[in-house]
């Protein structure tokens, strides 16, 4: 248990750097362009997460200021990640807006088909 | 288009709720959660479902799609805008105190609101004119 | 009162023509608004400057909350160099917009053309001017996307595509930065510049430390294209409108280097990172690799712009190779080279751009005897490509004697002849596009050509003339660039 203890402590890294790597992953590994804007996202979420669990204090309630209340969760980066969030919407929109018009001009959204298109080209 | 009565009554129902719960969130903002981006969200999908419901068209009737790209800069346009006001008022940009001296809390609680405002019309076109650009697509 | 003001106004400015142009439907009156705001913002600069250069170090509390809370513009003469480079280029260039834009763009999407491209410079400016480092990141996304759009306007369907390969990269990048500051806002606490660097600088260098700084680096050195994380740039440069080129290729990785810039000298400290990991070492290795691996792909290229493309990751080398030297005057041929090259790529883009305007094409071949019927477009050309090189009496020489006599002060004088050895690749590159243009006879459809109009014309020739003129007299730039230097070395920020 004692070996494990270290592990679990921080279990919430743990997840972090899962989806940030399973979402890099997907953006390196696939050539579907959706599913690439997808990983996009996954990895960008990890980011959330990281941003929003250190701020969770053990005990801490949320930071509105009321009677017997003294510890308070640190608010700071739930604004930060709620900016950041706008930011990753406004990314996953452009590029599904881009994809859709690729799409429209190539007919696929496969990479390696493109990329076969744009070489008969030259 | 013939539609099933039981999705078109309960669409019907359910809208002015939508509406009437996105002004709840813009005004409960002040005392909790809430505000302009979450209450924008929920008027947009009021919109959306109707979209959903009775077609693009009849959606475009309601909010023409001039008027969405017109309310995304008026909106961003209202939060800078309440920024610049308290710069002619002798303040630095987007500080609230500038909007009422005397009453510096009533005055942030002003501020606020214009900004939410502006970030309410933003969201709610924003969301509108990307439903609209994917869903116009093809036809 | 409103001198008071500006350090907001000059991102406030490009931000409000950008919602204006938006109202608009029709081109013109779209670059109308677009012209006045860019003028306006490039006004706002100077006083900003001369403000700074008067009174020192000017800090500016948004919303009036105090830094640390609240967000804080803080322009000393380094971001106070990087703004006055992307105002003026970006002033400079909107003259030249209209024909160009006009005969690009469809009709009905100028006006969202000039929407961005105000966005754009308001997300840059607002990189350079911030003190915070989440605010950086959310002027980096702004500019960004602004971007992404603006290539995605591009002519060919291919303008689409390297759009695309541009977002993923670049959010990947945004998103590393952003992983980098998460980390340091865990150790420290605070977002603000002055703040962390008080906080960093008590606090033990361990591996979290290391950490951040490593997403931070791989970051914005996606952003700036450092090799060989590049990529991405030889498709967007050589796919967005001329315009958009030309405004890419002089702010955006400027800014970029800026910001990286601003991270290792007044946040982290430069001190703290010769510590034991070597760094400034990798940054060195790469730099020198962008050097001669770019020029050597350019001296190849076919597509005069992204030939241009290349080189401008060979130049981006060169600003990395002075901060990795970590000198003073390394540092100064950093700052002073991303004012010359913004200048000098600028001119060299906005060449490029008549001729597609006249020719409808950029590729070698078909520039053919070019030089003889448009001679002023192509002598701008040979100027920008002579001081690309690096002739005495270009602005390229001035930021070139700086890193060699910094390489010498070192006593790196291998590092002196790699420097000196790069830019001979570089007379390859621009000697082909030279002898293409000059020294091959003009074909049937070329010889019926005329020399661009004059609205081209003249931002190419003004910005032609600023890269000679301040290669004979290089006191304001390099003298900024050399106080700035010594202002980041003080630790001062």
């Amino acid at each position: 248990m004692e070996v494990l203890q270290p592990i679990l402590a921080h279990f919430n890294h743990w997840i972090t750097i899962f989806l940030m790597v399973a979402g890099l992953y997907v953006v390196v590994a696939r050539g579907n362009m959706i599913k690439k804007l997808i990983g996009l996202s996954l990895f960008q979420t990890s980011v959330y997460l990281l941003y929003i669990s250190p701020g969770k204090i053990l005990g801490g309630t949320a930071p509105i200021i009321g009677d017997n209340i003294e510890v308070y969760s640190n608010p700071l980066p739930h604004v930060l990640i709620l900016t950041a969030i706008v930011v990753g919407v406004a990314t996953l929109a452009l590029g599904l807006g881009l994809v859709v018009r690729i799409n429209e001009v190539y007919g696929t959204i496969e990479e390696d088909e493109i990329f076969t298109q744009e070489d008969d080209d030259e | 288009m013939k539609l099933d009565v039981v999705l078109r009554v309960v669409t019907k129902l359910m809208l002015p709720f939508m509406l009437v719960f996105a002004v709840y969130v813009q005004f409960h903002g002040d005392y909790g959660p809430g505000g302009g981006f979450q209450a924008g969200v929920i008027a947009a999908a009021a919109l959306i479902l109707y979209a959903l419901m009775f077609g693009l068209t009849s959606a475009m009737r309601v909010v023409p799609t001039w008027l969405v790209e017109k309310m995304i800069p008026v909106g961003v346009m209202i939060y800078g805008g309440t920024g610049v006001v308290s710069m002619f008022l002798h303040e630095n940009f987007l500080n609230y105190d500038a909007l009422d001296h005397h009453h510096t809390v009533h005055a942030q609680e002003w501020g606020v609101f214009l900004v939410e405002v502006g970030v309410f019309v933003t969201v709610s076109s924003t969301m509108i004119a990307i439903f609209y650009a994917f869903g116009g697509r093809g036809r | 009162m409103i001198s008071h003001h500006l350090p907001v106004l000059i991102v406030l400015v490009p931000l409000f023509g950008a919602l204006l142009s938006a109202l608009t439907s029709r081109g013109s009156v779209s670059w109308g608004i677009a012209l006045i705001a860019m003028v306006t913002t490039l006004a706002a600069t100077i006083g900003l400057l001369s403000e700074v250069l008067h009174d020192g170090v000017i800090s500016y509390e948004i919303g009036g909350w105090a830094p640390p809370i609240g967000i804080e513009y803080r322009v000393d003469l380094a971001n106070a160099l990087v703004i006055l480079i992307v105002s003026t280029i970006a002033a400079v260039i909107m003259p030249y917009a209209r024909v160009s834009v006009a005969k690009e763009i469809v009709e009905d999407q100028q006006a969202w053309f000039y929407t961005m491209y105000q966005l754009c410079v308001a997300g840059l400016i607002g990189i350079a001017v911030t003190g915070d480092a989440f605010n950086a990141f959310v002027f980096l996304e702004v500019s960004s996307l602004a971007t992404y759009t603006m290539i995605a306007l591009g002519q060919s369907r291919r303008s689409l595509l390297s759009a695309y390969q541009y977002l993923i990269m670049g959010t990947i990048g945004a998103t590393f930065y952003i992983i980098g500051v998460g980390l340091l806002l865990t150790i420290t606490g605070t977002l603000n510049f002055v703040d962390l660097a008080a906080r960093i600088a008590v606090t033990p260098y361990d591996r979290a430390m290391l950490t951040a700084l490593a997403f931070i680096t791989v970051g914005i050195g996606l952003k700036l294209a450092l090799f060989p994380l590049h990529v991405w740039l030889p498709n967007a440069y050589a796919k967005a409108p001329s315009t958009g080129t030309a405004l890419l290729a002089s702010t955006a990785t400027k800014v970029a280097v800026y910001l990286l810039i601003r991270m290792y000298f007044s946040v982290f400290g430069i001190d703290n990172i010769i510590g034991d990991f070597p760094v400034l070492e990798l940054l060195l290795v790469l730099s020198i690799a962008a050097m001669f691996f770019a020029s050597f792909v350019a001296v190849f290229e076919r597509n005069v712009k992204r030939l241009l493309a290349y080189s401008s990751v060979a130049q981006v080398g060169y600003m990395i190779l002075g901060l990795s030297m970590a000198t003073s005057t390394a540092l100064t041929g950093t700052l002073v080279h991303l004012a010359n090259h913004a200048l000098m790529k600028g001119a060299a883009f906005l060449a490029i751009g008549a001729v597609a305007y006249q020719l409808g094409s950029v590729s070698l071949e078909k520039m053919k005897g070019i030089g003889r019927v448009m001679p002023v477009t192509m002598g701008c050309f040979v100027v920008a490509g002579l001081s690309l090189i690096g002739v005495p009496g270009t602005v390229g020489f001035i930021s070139k004697y700086y890193l060699v006599v910094a390489a010498f002060e070192k006593g790196w004088w291998w590092l002196a002849f790699m420097i000196v050895a790069s830019s001979l690749i570089a007379v390859f590159y621009v000697g082909r596009v030279v002898e293409v243009a000059w020294f091959s006879e003009p074909d049937k459809k070329t010889s019926e050509l005329k020399e661009a109009p004059l609205s081209l014309l003249l931002p190419t020739v003004v910005l032609a003339a600023a890269c000679v003129f301040f290669g004979v007299d290089a006191s304001l730039t390099a003298g900024l660039a050399e106080a700035a230097a010594k202002a980041l070395f003080g630790g001062s920020l």
